[in-house]
């Protein structure tokens, strides 16, 4: 493809994704373009005479799909808007107010529970009587100050994304292009010149199409911000490309499901109510229910990489979850309005790339922002997008290039000093426990959060490739090797993924669909999610050595994928990915179960940019 | 203008009256559109205190009209073929929603936007908005009437009642005008022939004089266009200038008593198939619609 003709263009900063990060970046930089009389602060450097061409590509169909709800703290956006109130300028946002978090008791007797579990299990049943009366649940009489997030915001970051867009758009100093995914950075040397855009008018397998290609245009520019999330193609390709620094990984995982339903009239819950869970439907499975005004509320579950099995579909756990008395006493008679999915990088600062380098820097949940500690990502995104704003304007008042020396004087220096790399640190191992099962992680959480991360658990980190058990394994005790052959069997023959039939085999219930809190996954996919792809690109999702996935006996990609893009093919064949059902939440890079021969640290499932994805922003 | 009907089979072009020889000169296209929900969204009428409105209407994810759509890539198309031309969109919509739905319009082919900052809900009189697009259309600085072909949907996907572009064309004066058009051809002397949708799968191919005339779309023939990062640069020099220009509009505003408002019922059982035969999904959809 090196041999394709491709049309180039020129910009002085180029940004690749417009998440919170972004969103942070630009609002702090468009604020320093004018002068107090109106006119440029600073002169394009590609087009002289005008003012800086800042271009942000955004891979969705819009800015503010995909993403979800979330109560944050909000220290650092509010900073960045001290004269006003938040929750009067994002639609559907509200000030967080009654925070729960709850136990919840397994009804069923249908989940894995290990022995520190089962403990855990019996101090919250026999300590109910002092905590809140709630239905197979117990509610802390007390949550830690390091999980509270009261004085924050409950808001879904899809409309406070859109909301920023339209503030920086309507500025004219920023041009934020959505439906436009970003392949690949364009290197000379080590040194980042820009960014290529993806290919369109090819096929599948990327093979132009004669009458329509369009090769992927080149954006030359001297400074590229990516802030394109923790399986964003860019990112990624600067972590082939650099490595990560010595003693960094990007082990830690988790994918968020999440639906905004409709509260029925009964719901008694007011706008602001956190709640966070626990313990149920897996004891690795984490759950929260966030209420926004309007009678809607947010809530979904997390997934964790250190959720060792391999049937680890994420939507039936989710339905499973929504039906837990503590739950569903809320929302029965309810209506799912959205749904979606995404990846955490969950590494924290472990996972941190090199920041910087000639002519781009990272800022963003891909760069190791979130804290692991407190839950928060949204608002520490943002806060890097902020310092690296300072430190750019910086470099453009003294009219210095955007080298690496450059770029760590100012914006590396500025997130080193801040109290946002001090509470990273803080929070560096709060969930290393969780290597070794839920009750050592729930102690060393405690641990790290009380003792301000001076006290923590350690254990041996290794990438989810190495964790996952086998079908035999997992199922030990609970399904006969001759019942789980069959299944495995037929499901084969059927093309199905595994998790439902063994699921049920296991002795969770089956779903009973309503149609409105309840319904199919492809239902959910299309009524919830609204997904869909322009045609014209390739696959984004393929597999490094087909010849692995032929005899892989997990196949947790088609397990753990979101929306059923990824599905059993023909006996003895790789999975099939269909790329109009994918919603981009990148589990499968993280859940394949087979190590990348030449790089262990590595997956066999390959994620690059794609179009196209969730059509829903009030996630 | 003179028209005679064809099959789909036989659909080519067709001149009846010798046309009086000119030559023909850039065209000034003037498509109307304006967004709608993103036709994926789930929505819910609810009553505001003056019009029927939607639910969370501010922050539906919008896109262009598709009736709209296909009009403004043929008259992109048809520019590109006819030197000189120029095409303008005509944009009637809230201003902030409008701002966010050219980031992605504006990757697609070259255009001028005209925005005028008004209702684009589904509860405005077809009248008033015809007005309000014909007196922006009659600003347009240099506005040639010899030149003009007034583009736009046959319908729209949340305004339904399919006369706005006759109206729009009455406003202006302009008396050729074909509805529910598939094809047209640009002759070298300005003429134009046009196919138009009609009953029973045919179409009526009509021959044109020239401009102006106004063209209300059905599909057209084009595939949406893939976004082009040079095409939304060069767009944005417009853009950016007609929204913060962009004069605000009363329409839909107590001129029209809406009494009830409703979706149709709903039943939804979503299977994702791809090797299947039409013959097997058809039979499958006739029972599942038995019940």
């Amino acid at each position: 493809m090196s041999a394709i003709e491709r049309m180039k263009m020129e910009a002085d900063i180029v940004c690749v994704g417009f998440g919170p990060a972004t969103a942070g970046f630009l609002t702090t930089l468009t604020r320093a373009l004018l002068k107090e009389d109106g006119t440029p602060a600073f002169e394009s450097k590609v087009m002289p005479g005008m003012p800086l061409q800042i271009m942000c590509y955004e891979r969705a169909d819009d800015i503010g799909f995909g993403v979800s709800g979330v109560v944050t703290k909000a220290t650092f956006i509010k900073a960045s808007f001290p004269d006003k109130d938040l929750t009067k300028e994002i639609p559907n946002a509200v000030a967080a107010g009654d925070e729960k978090v709850a136990y919840l008791f397994d009804y069923l007797g249908a989940s894995q529970r290990d022995p520190g579990t089962m403990f855990v299990d019996a101090v919250f049943k026999g300590g109910r009587f002092f905590m809140g009366k709630c239905p197979e649940a117990a509610e802390l009489p007390w949550i830690p100050p390091f999980l509270r997030k009261e004085g924050g915001i409950v808001m879904s970051i899809g409309s406070f994304v859109s909301w920023i867009g339209a503030e920086l758009m309507s500025s004219g100093l920023v041009q934020i292009w959505p439906g436009t995914p970003v392949s690949e950075p364009v290197f000379e040397g080590d040194k980042v010149v820009g960014v290529r855009l993806a290919d369109q008018g090819v096929d599948l397998q990327g093979n132009p199409d004669p009458a329509n290609f369009m090769p992927g245009m080149d954006i030359h520019a001297p400074l590229v911000v990516v802030g394109d999330g923790p399986v964003g193609a860019v990112g990624r390709t600067l972590d082939d490309h650099f490595g990560l620094p010595e003693g960094n990984h990007q082990h830690d995982w988790a994918v968020g499901m999440k639906a905004v339903i409709e509260l029925p009239e009964s719901c008694t819950l007011k706008p602001g109510t956190v709640i966070h869970t626990l313990g149920y439907p897996e004891q690795e499975i984490f759950g929260f229910m966030y209420v926004y005004p309007d009678r809607t509320a947010s809530l979904g579950i997390f997934v964790p990489s250190w959720f060792d099995s391999p049937v680890r579909t994420t939507y039936t756990y989710l339905q499973h979850w929504m039906q837990h008395p503590y739950i569903w006493r809320h929302i029965e008679g309810g209506r799912l309005r959205s749904w979606g999915a995404k990846s955490l990088q969950e590494s924290g600062v472990r996972g941190e790339p090199y920041l910087t380098g000639d002519g781009y820097v990272r800022i963003g949940e891909g760069s190791g922002t979130t804290n692991v500690l407190t839950n928060s990502g949204v608002d520490e995104a943002w806060h890097s997008g902020v310092l690296l704003a300072e430190g750019v304007i910086d470099l453009l008042q003294r009219d210095e290039p955007f080298t690496k020396a450059n770029l760590d004087a100012t914006y590396v220096k500025r997130r080193r000093e801040d109290k946002l790399n001090a509470d990273l640190q803080k929070a560096k191992r709060a969930r290393d426990g969780f290597q070794d099962g839920f009750f050592k992680g729930m102690m060393g959480t405690g641990m790290t959060g009380m003792t301000n991360g001076a006290m923590n658990v350690s254990s041996q980190s290794r990438p989810p490739s190495q964790r996952i058990k086998t079908l035999l394994e997992t199922f030990a005790g609970r399904i006969s090797e001759q019942d789980l052959a069959a299944a495995v069997a037929q499901c084969a023959k059927d093309k199905q993924p595994l998790h439902d039939t063994l699921m049920v085999l296991a002795g969770w219930p089956e779903i009973k669909m309503d149609g409105e809190l309840l319904m199919s996954h492809q239902d959910v996919l299309f009524k919830g999610g609204k997904v869909q792809a322009a045609g014209g690109f390739a696959n984004h999702v393929t597999f490094a050595h087909p010849e692995i996935c032929r005899t892989c006996k997990e196949r947790t990609c088609i397990e753990i994928c979101s929306a059923q893009a990824i599905m059993p093919g023909e006996e003895g064949e790789p999975p099939e990915f269909d790329r109009e059902k994918c919603i981009h939440c990148g589990a499968c890079v993280w859940s394949c179960s087979k190590a990348l021969p030449e790089d262990p640290e590595k997956t066999n499932v390959l994620f690059g940019a794609g179009s196209g994805g969730l059509h829903s922003n009030e996630n | 203008m003179c028209s005679l009907a064809l099959g789909p089979a036989d659909c080519t072009q067709m001149k009846i009256n010798q046309m009086e020889n000119k030559t023909m000169e850039g065209l000034q296209i003037v498509v109307c559109g304006t967004l709608v929900p993103d036709p994926l969204q789930t929505l819910e009428p609810v009553t505001t205190p003056t019009v029927p409105g939607l639910k969370n209407e501010t922050m539906l994810p919008s896109v262009l009209d598709p009736w709209a759509a296909h009009s403004l890539y043929e008259a992109a198309n048809l520019a590109k073929k006819v030197p000189g031309s120029k095409v303008y969109l005509v944009s009637l919509g809230p201003k902030a929603k409008l701002q966010q739905l050219m980031m992605t319009v504006a990757q697609k082919v070259p255009f001028e936007l005209v925005a005028i900052d008004g209702s684009a809900s589904g509860f405005t009189d077809a009248m008033e908005v015809a007005k309000t697009l014909a007196a922006a259309i009659e600003a347009i600085p240099g506005l040639d009437k010899a030149r003009l072909l007034v583009f736009g949907g046959c319908a729209s996907a949340s305004r339904d009642a399919g006369v706005t572009m006759q109206l729009i064309g009455e406003q202006l004066g302009i008396t050729d005008q074909f509805v529910g058009v598939d094809e047209i051809r640009m002759s070298d002397d300005g003429s134009f022939s046009v196919l138009e949708r009609i009953e029973g799968g045919q179409y009526l191919a009509s021959t044109c004089a020239g401009a102006p005339a106004v063209l209300a779309w059905a599909t057209g023939s084009l595939p949406e266009p893939p976004n082009n990062p040079q095409v939304g640069m060069a767009n944005m020099r417009f853009v950016i200038p007609a929204l913060q220009k962009a004069r605000p509009v009363a329409v839909g505003v107590g001129s029209i008593n809406f009494e009830k408002s409703e979706v149709p019922a709903q039943k939804r059982a979503t299977r994702i198939v791809k090797d299947v035969s039409a013959d097997v999904i058809a039979a499958e959809i006739v029972e599942w619609i038995k019940g």
